[in-house]
């Protein structure tokens, strides 16, 4: 049976396992120069005095297509493998009859299914995980300037955790063509549960897997920003801002300021402390004063304002007023759990496909007759 | 010999619907049996329940006197051809062979691959590419390479050409009179089954009409015509199936027993099309349709007679 299961798969596979190579090519030429342009241009730049994203740039702008279309690639293949190997998987024999052969040999029709579902699952996760883990490797000169692979968007693209992502999708893939019977009905809820399960994983169960952890920081107005806002001829709101703390390759999760009882000061109190920066009353009509202090900002991230030197006396004015009594709370997970989630979360993802497998085991046997 | 297939009360039900009725069946080992109906009569239902493709709703069946299941020792005993022949277009006639190597115990290799070779099957052709008759006889190689004891086809030469049909009845029969395999053939066309048949099983809405040795069943079904009569007073042996009157003339069609005595009546053998049809038409529901339920009753006593 697994003789024949892989000669059913044999095509398909073929083509996963080119295309793996042919990008496995394109890595493997591409690598070494972003880790020699990591290596010879950070440092040369950061000999001459220069710091943070001036210096990340050669790095950052280097292959700026294939930056562009690898993390699309990681994203899109385990979607790629749900549609094209799962749902046709066994829609396709329902649907042209052929199980009515496979299902009349000496095989029972469980070990059809799992050798079916277990070959090309295990053939979803060796594709999915090895492209990933070759992205990995090539993209860890940008991780070294970016320090940011922890954060939602670019978790999901790195490690083996696309090899849990792959068997899911499959296994919905699989799934939802047995209860469908149809192909392309099942291509189509195959992708549209595929998108909402990560979302929801991503943004719901993600910051559950460990409690994070806490740090205070002090308030300053390298840290945090200003802004004042209001519709005219109201009384405008001032609000402090917080801003990223600067802790490589952590995934913070929530800042805020507070006072010693964890209270957020009033638009009332900001106002009190910086008088200078609402000096005027309230903001002409849609108008926004926003002040953010300068520095702390790590790889690449949003460009900081520069503001007036008079504005930048008042925002230190302020901050060290503030600051008094207000400093920020971080909530982050810390940058030495990210195998940790890696680990997590494929095995939530393997253990989601495991259940529609077990779903699937049920169907043929009962639903199916 | 033990039956290779009986049924008692057995019926399948979708939704509302009974693709097969309270369906009654003993049939002996060692014939060819036609399973004839018309369309949508549930001669695939009952062919699937036989296989364990499908799960009775009600009543149960015994194949090789077992029921069926999709445990391999007893899907190793039974070959099936479904209807239009499905096969894996994408893969080679080879490949299909390697899948029955692959995926049955008593799997005769260089029986598979001398039909192959008389059928002039190419195993590299991939089986998409191949004619309805090529594949049809590949997925019948399948069925039979597997050496089962019992065959069961459904409408294997429906979509085949007058041509294709014959070579494929005639290369049945080879099988059956090389390896004595039971056979269990469908049709909706008496003619396809007549040349292969010795036992016929009628199939029409959803339940077993009629069901005997295509010699018992000839040898007891007579045309009669004569001056009307009225169907009431007719001997308790003869049972009518279909009935037509003129004025002054009626053409009856009965099962009996014995022999007609009536000296009124004109006696004429009928051909197993003309019999098949009289159960059909009569099962139907015709205008004609008086003595159903006695006819239905017949048909119980047929099956205890085997």
């Amino acid at each position: 049976m697994i003789a024949f299961g892989w000669r059913q798969f044999r095509g398909q596979a073929t083509i996963g396992i080119a295309g793996l190579v042919v990008v496995a090519v394109v890595l493997a030429v591409t690598g070494p120069h972003l880790v020699s342009v990591y290596d010879t241009a950070i440092a040369a730049c950061r000999a001459s005095g220069g710091t943070g994203s001036a210096c990340n740039n050669p790095v950052t702008s280097t292959f700026n297509a294939l930056q562009t279309a690898v993390p699309i690639l990681v994203l899109v293949v385990p979607v790629l493998i749900g549609m094209f190997w799962g749902a046709p998987l066994i829609a396709h024999e329902l649907e042209t009859g052929t199980f009515r052969l496979a299902w009349t040999q000496s095989v029972s029709r469980l070990r059809w299914l799992l050798v079916k579902l277990g070959l090309v699952g295990l053939a979803s996760m060796v594709v999915a995980g090895g492209l990933s883990l070759m992205v990995t490797w090539w993209a860890s000169p940008i991780d070294k300037v970016s320090q940011n692979r922890f954060s939602p968007s670019l978790f999901a693209l790195h490690g083996f955790v696309p090899a849990g992502y792959a068997v899911f999708a499959f296994a919905l893939g699989a799934t939802a063509g047995l209860v469908i019977r149809r192909t392309l009905p099942a291509m189509a809820v195959t992708l549209v549960g595929f998108i909402a399960v990560r979302f929801g994983v991503t943004y719901w169960v993600r910051p559950h897997y460990m409690s994070p952890a806490t740090t205070t920081l002090p308030l300053s107005n390298a840290a945090a920003g200003f802004s004042y806002t209001g519709a005219a001829g109201s009384p405008g709101v001032a609000s402090i801002n917080t801003q990223q703390p600067d802790l490589p390759n952590a995934w913070v999760t929530g800042t805020s300021i507070v006072d010693k009882a964890g209270q957020a000061p009033t638009s009332a109190y900001i106002k009190q402390a910086c008088p200078s920066l609402i000096s005027g009353g309230p903001p002409p009509a849609g108008a926004v004063v926003h002040a953010r202090g300068g520095g702390g900002i790590f790889g690449g991230k949003s460009a900081v304002a520069q503001v007036a030197p008079g504005v930048q006396n008042s925002l230190t004015r302020c901050f060290s007023t503030l600051g008094a009594k207000y400093h920020e709370v971080v909530t982050y997970q810390p940058a030495d759990r990210f195998w940790t989630f890696q680990t997590m979360e494929t095995a939530l993802f393997v253990v989601l496909a495991l259940a529609l497998a077990g779903g699937c085991a049920w169907w043929v046997r009962h639903r199916i007759s | 010999m033990s039956p290779v297939l009986s049924a008692r009360g057995l019926g399948k039900r979708y939704g509302r619907r009974w693709a097969l009725h309270e369906c009654d069946l003993h049939v002996p080992a060692g014939h060819v049996v036609g399973l004839v109906g018309p369309n949508g009569a549930g001669k695939t239902t009952l062919l699937h329940l036989a296989v364990g493709l499908l799960t009775p709703t009600a009543g149960r069946i015994e194949v090789l006197g077992n029921p069926p299941s999709d445990d391999p020792a007893q899907l190793a005993r039974v070959g099936f051809v479904a209807q239009d022949t499905p096969t894996y277009s994408r893969l080679t006639v080879g490949d299909h062979l390697a899948l029955g190597a692959h995926m049955n115990p008593h799997w005769d290799g260089a029986m598979a691959q001398r039909r192959i070779e008389d059928l002039d099957l190419d195993p590299k052709q991939r089986a998409g590419t191949l004619s309805g008759g090529q594949r049809a006889q590949l997925a019948l190689t399948l069925a039979v390479a597997k050496r089962p004891e019992f065959l069961i086809l459904d409408e294997p030469v429906a979509s085949l050409d007058p041509l294709a049909r014959r070579e494929f009845l005639q290369d049945l029969m080879e099988v059956v009179a090389e390896h004595g395999v039971s056979v269990l053939l469908s049709s909706h066309l008496v003619a396809d089954l007549e040349r292969v048949c010795d036992y016929l099983v009628v199939l029409v809405a959803s339940r077993v009409q009629v069901a005997g040795e295509v010699e018992e069943l000839l040898g007891t079904h007579r045309r009669l015509t004569g001056p009307r009569h009225d169907i009431d007073a007719l001997p308790r042996d003869q049972y009518v199936i279909e009935e037509s009157h003129t004025d002054r003339q009626s053409t009856l069609l009965v099962r009996c027993d014995g022999p007609v005595l009536d000296p009124s009546w004109t006696v004429e053998p009928l051909g197993l099309e003309d019999l098949v049809l009289a159960y059909m038409e009569q099962a139907g529901g015709g205008t004609r349709r008086r003595r159903s339920s006695n006819a239905r009753s017949n048909v119980a006593k047929l099956d205890v007679a085997q």
